[in-house]
């Protein structure tokens, strides 16, 4: 249903997104992940027209929406991040207007606005100028005005910033349950809320795709990028150089515990490897007590960090110097 | 077709819904009544709506910047233009369908001086020729004014920069001809050719020149068209 084809933007010498290529299937929700100025909004803007990429393309229900834009984009709703709206009009005079720009008769905007101020629980505020109202109800606004025409396809960029949190959650039902129907993608830099919606996700960082999993996947397998925790009887000082010497060990971080003559460490390893062998044996080999070896899993999060932050900009953990 | 009936109304409906266009119009009005008393207060007036068509095409370069100011600015910054132009609608009908909901706007307000005009019947016995065309030239000029508005509006996302664009192009067509005493044949014939004002002279004397009328129509038409063609580099920039 959406095809980015090496897509490429370039403002003036910088690149803002680089040689994009994902395709999202009919009915899918694609969650697009990425920390501020990632490119997201930029790839959203290529996507529904309204900025051409420097290089590359994109098809949305099988239209180019460069060479057969006029017909990609009556196959869009779109969400932009700002929720730009026509601050003088009631909602339903809004509504009705950006119907009848994208060819609805009359008769079945007058059926469809009903059902999606329903849907999207403006009933109260119809004949509300748009001026007057809360920001989440400008959200609620700008979604009704997307999925108004029915469209294939669906971009919403940061549907849920700026919102207060009941409304947070509301609006993220919605967009689920918006998901049942049409094809969806979304830009996020929250991931609890990708992995909540998203039947899969694609990070993006400095404008090029550094993963694409489903939101489970991410949590174990994408990554390799494993922590471990070990629990040391054994002098700290000597513990965590002979550890840190060991072929794939990123960094450890020394976790306080309260009583106990042992030392805890949570140890970062090089993606895709498991160290747990070698740990153990290093620990024996050395003289000490091994009271404790176990995998961590990844939050999303902590990928999420992971793989956006470059690997010199790491903080470094604070147990490492004692 | 039915993109621009819906840009044109939408905007029209805006215009007569908030108090800026009606602020801007009644400055209009008051200013070209005050003229207009003026005009007819001096002894041996002639009975005529000269005076009153000269002041009405000084003030539109005024008046005209200030109607289409917003129509392309806000749209810019509220970011609202992301929306119109990722729904399936050309530039074309976009520009198009503004100019026209604000061609609708001046000639209301337009109107509204053809009470001045019932004073003269009423109280003199004027040559109507001189009257309708002046009023033709009166529309000409503000549909070409509001054309350069249009430019300027699309230039820029602040309202203000907008107008004042807008304005010193107009002040710039209006007043070229007086430039063209200092400088002689072809090139004063050319600059002459381009001012407004002395074309506007001719229709407050009765006097219709179909080249003029095709000079306006080139205006509108070749600003609309910039008009467009800005918006459309918009994506690019």
């Amino acid at each position: 249903m959406i095809d980015a084809i090496d897509i490429t933007k370039y403002y003036g010498d910088f690149p803002a997104v680089t040689g994009l290529n994902f395709s999202v299937e009919q009915g899918e929700i694609l969650g697009f992940l990425g920390p501020n100025g990632a490119g997201k909004s930029t790839t959203m803007k290529i996507l529904t027209g309204f900025i051409p990429p420097s290089s590359g393309t994109a098809k949305i229900a099988g239209y180019d929406i460069v060479e057969q834009s006029l017909l990609a984009r009556r196959h869009i709703g779109y969400l932009p991040e700002t929720v730009p709206l026509y601050e003088d009009m009631e909602i339903s005079d809004y509504l009705s207007f950006m119907g009848q720009i994208r060819g609805m008769s009359s008769s079945q905007l007058k059926k469809r606005i009903d059902e999606v101020v329903e849907l999207c629980r403006l009933e109260e505020y119809r004949n509300t100028i748009i001026g007057k109202l809360s920001k989440g109800y400008r959200q609620r606004v700008g979604i009704s005005q997307a999925i108004l025409h029915e469209p294939d396809v669906l971009v919403l960029d940061e549907p849920t910033i700026g919102i207060d949190p009941i409304q947070v959650v509301e609006t993220r039902q919605l967009i689920k349950n918006l998901g049942e129907e049409h094809t969806l993608i979304l830009s996020s830099h929250i991931l609890p809320e990708v992995s909540m919606i998203c039947d899969r996700v694609i990070i993006i960082h400095e404008g090029q795709i550094v993963a694409v999993d489903d939101p489970s996947n991410l949590g174990t397998n994408l990554s390799g990028i494993e922590r471990v925790e070990i629990e040391v009887k054994g002098p700290n000082r000597e513990i965590v150089p002979v550890l840190e010497e060991i072929d794939g060990v990123q960094s450890i971080e020394r976790i306080p515990v309260t009583g106990g003559a042992y030392h805890r460490y949570h140890i970062t390893v090089d993606i895709g490897r498991d160290l747990r062998h070698d740990l153990a044996k290093m620990v024996v080999a050395s003289g000490w007590e091994l009271l404790k070896l176990q995998s961590l899993g990844m939050s999303l999060e902590e990928i999420f960090l992971r793989l956006t932050i470059e690997e010199e900009e790491l903080p470094s953990p604070p147990g490492e110097a004692s | 077709m039915t993109n621009l009936i819906a840009i044109t109304r939408k905007e029209a409906k805006a215009y007569f819904s908030t108090p800026s266009a009606y602020i801007v119009g009644a400055m209009f009005l008051v200013l070209t009544g005050v003229f207009f008393v003026f005009d007819v207060s001096t002894p041996f007036a002639e009975a005529g709506v000269r005076g009153l068509s000269d002041w009405a095409s000084f003030f539109i370069v005024f008046l005209a910047p200030l109607i289409t100011m917003k129509l392309l600015a806000e749209e810019q910054k509220l970011g609202t233009l992301e929306l119109l132009l990722t729904s399936p609608v050309r530039e074309w009908e976009v520009v198009l369908g503004k100019y026209l909901a604000s061609l609708l706007m001046l000639l209301a307000i337009q109107s509204v001086t053809l009470y001045y005009v019932f004073m003269i019947y009423f109280f003199g016995n004027p040559d109507t020729g001189p009257v309708i065309s002046a009023y033709l030239g009166l529309v000409l000029h503000g549909a070409a004014a509001l054309a350069i508005g249009m430019l300027g509006s699309s230039l820029s996302g602040n309202q203000i920069v907008s107008a004042v664009v807008a304005t010193a192009i107009l002040l710039i067509f209006s007043f070229i001809n007086r430039v063209s005493s200092l400088v002689d044949g072809a090139v004063a014939e050319f600059i002459n050719a381009l001012s407004m004002n002395a074309r506007l002279s001719d229709f407050s004397r009765g006097v219709i020149d179909l080249s003029h009328v095709v000079y306006f129509l080139s205006i509108v038409a070749i600003f609309l068209f910039l008009s467009i063609r800005s918006l459309e580099t918009r994506r690019w920039r």
